[in-house]
């Protein structure tokens, strides 16, 4: 901190008021200072490089520490994505799990937000504080735990379906020993138990966001409405959700966000990056950057479609909430 | 009837929420016997310390325990509490108390920030820390950490500093003290408690971040926590007691923060500071 603008109070003391004012007026930048160098540094600075990287052939640590050459390759590496068939197996992959687990988190979360906006006292913060228990989990941690549940051999899941009668088990999957079964191993599986994973971690928000923005409108609203004989569904779209309209875009646009570039639960349940039919973009995107051998300026490309995604994605929503206030 | 239907539907939302916690907690105290017994125990019938003690005496690998591996995570984790708190507190202190130019622009660029992915900037990032000899190094955790939760630490510090009445402020300077005197025996202790919360959110997200950790520090000695339970614990037929032990105490912390926060959050901050 700078000794020069937090002067001791005799220099105050002496100064005049017209001294005194040029002085404030310089010192909110001098505060602002160390976090907009920060910032600039660790995240704009790296946002402009992941794009200028995507223009190079970039496959050795040298050659990133400046000890070698960067050959220029234009769009070559974006061109060497779109023409791979794999390209479009990744982006299916992300757009669709995107999609159900924004679908499914706001579901549920909307419906516990109402839930918790109707249970009694006591019910509702024993409720809100189980949830808030899948909330403060660590993604790392809470997918092991998962992982365990859908265990093979001992896992609770594997457990369940092993303890179904043989013949309805039989009828149903085709097998009734569980036992040893690959419940990872089918592409869809997988993306089954990853949504379960992912959707358990961030319904709580949804939740508690909802819940708070209920608690915002005034109960009459909805008691009048149901004086009138309304159903709870009627309520629900004619008076909660127009009311809480710009809650639900803010947290769609949050979920999409969250939801695109999930990482930490997939590269956990699936024990590394080497399950290629399973990928979505940013594990695909880390996978060719440091997976040997190492494509740092193919990774970046990649890097930058997704965010160039995300960006589409919160500018849509943005303008779609603004339109929306404009008409109302 | 209803009132049924709802508390058992509240029942059924509290068990899908808690029981991976529940079942984490619970596996870590079962003798293995009971873990990979053919019906499993909803309750550990003989519980046992063993899987914390294997875990906490042991090494993970020659000469690195998990206890190790705790301090290597604290010691990033606290760091970057530590400065991105200061920095915090200053921009904090530069929107919610002056008027400039740059306001606004300042505001909207913390928002729009936090939009990046920041899975897109583990490249470049691994370019500047390779650069900079960081490479292989906890600094390098501790200022990517300080870059990711910097925006959020400033936004909400924003509001708690807000929250101070600046009339405060005012009759502590027109008793003549400077700006310096009032930033520390004002501002700072009424802002102390939005302080630790901000702190509490800064440090669960530089104690669970993954990748950035996964990529940036080869040596094994120097793994944060979560990259070492990934690489020790992720293997085939786990021995799933010391994985639920090390997870439990990997998890524990950050609950309790997690809750501390929320409490925090709600109570009034400067509840009856001006009174008349």
């Amino acid at each position: 901190m700078s000794s020069q603008t937090l002067s001791p109070e005799t220099a105050a003391a002496r100064e005049t008021p017209a001294r005194r004012r040029r002085r404030v007026d310089r010192l909110p930048y001098l505060l602002l200072l160390p976090a907009l160098v920060i910032i600039g540094v660790l995240l704009l600075w790296p946002l402009g490089q992941v794009v200028v990287m995507s223009f190079y052939r970039l496959n050795t640590v040298r050659q990133l520490r400046g000890d070698r050459e960067w050959p220029w390759v234009g769009l070559g590496n974006y061109a060497d994505i779109l023409s791979d068939p794999f390209f479009l197996t990744v982006l299916r992959n992300t757009v669709l799990f995107a999609a159900a687990n924004v679908l499914l988190t706001m579901v549920l979360g909307t419906l516990v937000g109402l839930l918790l906006n109707r249970l009694g006292r006591k019910m509702a913060t024993f409720v809100a504080s189980c949830v808030m228990l899948a909330w403060a989990t660590p993604a790392l941690t809470g997918t092991i735990v998962w992982k365990w549940i859908f265990d093979d051999t001992s896992g609770l899941v594997t457990w369940l379906f092993n303890a179904l009668p043989d013949g309805l088990s039989t009828s149903l999957f085709g097998r009734s020993d569980w036992t040893g079964y690959g419940w990872f191993n089918s592409p869809l599986l997988f993306f089954a138990i990853l949504t379960l994973v992912v959707v358990w971690h961030s319904f709580p928000f949804i939740a508690v966001s909802v819940l708070a923005g209920l608690k915002s409108v005034p109960s009459e609203l909805h008691e009048a409405a149901r004086v009138d004989g309304a159903s709870p569904w009627r309520v629900f779209w004619k008076i909660t959700f127009p009311l809480l309209r710009p809650v639900f875009g803010i947290l769609i646009v949050l979920s999409t966000i969250w939801d695109f570039k999930v990482f930490t639960q997939q590269f956990v349940l699936a024990g590394g990056t080497q399950d290629r039919p399973t990928f979505m973009l940013a594990i695909y995107s880390y996978a060719e950057a440091f997976s040997p051998p190492p494509k740092y300026g193919l990774g970046a490309a990649i890097a930058v479609i997704l965010t160039l995604i995300l960006l589409m994605v919160t500018g849509f929503y943005v303008r779609m909430v603004l339109r929306q206030e404009d008409e109302s | 009837m209803k009132k049924v239907a709802l508390n058992g539907a509240g029942l059924l939302v509290a068990l899908f929420a808690a029981f991976p916690v529940y079942w984490m907690i619970s596996t870590s105290l079962k003798p293995s016997s009971e873990i990979f017994s053919a019906t499993p125990q909803p309750v550990p019938t003989h519980p046992t310390l063993a899987h914390y003690r294997e875990i906490l005496t042991g090494n993970l690998i020659p000469g690195v325990s998990f206890l190790d591996f705790f301090l290597n995570s604290a010691l990033v984790a606290v760091s970057t509490v530590v400065l991105s708190g200061l920095v915090a507190l200053l921009a904090a202190t530069a929107v919610a108390r002056f008027r400039f130019k740059l306001r606004t622009s300042f505001l909207i660029m913390l928002l729009v920030v936090q939009m990046i992915p920041l899975e897109a900037l583990v490249i470049p990032l691994f370019l500047m820390i390779q650069r900079l000899g960081l490479y292989n190094t906890l600094p390098s955790l501790i200022l990517t950490y300080l870059g990711f939760s910097l925006p959020f630490a400033v936004w909400m510090l924003r509001g708690f500093v807000a929250a101070v009445p600046k009339e405060l402020e005012e009759a502590a300077a027109i008793d003549g003290a400077s700006r310096a005197q009032i930033f520390r025996r004002v501002l700072f202790p009424l802002v102390a408690p939005g302080l630790v919360a901000t702190s509490i959110f800064s440090f669960i997200t530089a104690w669970n971040e993954l990748i950035f950790a996964l990529t940036f520090i080869n040596d094994q000695g120097s793994y944060t926590l979560p990259v070492a339970m990934t690489f020790f614990f992720g293997r085939d037929d786990t021995n799933w007691g010391p994985v639920m032990a090390a997870s439990t105490l990997f998890t524990l912390p950050v609950i309790i923060f997690f809750l501390l926060v929320q409490r925090r959050m709600v109570s009034g901050l400067v509840a009856g500071a001006v009174k008349g």
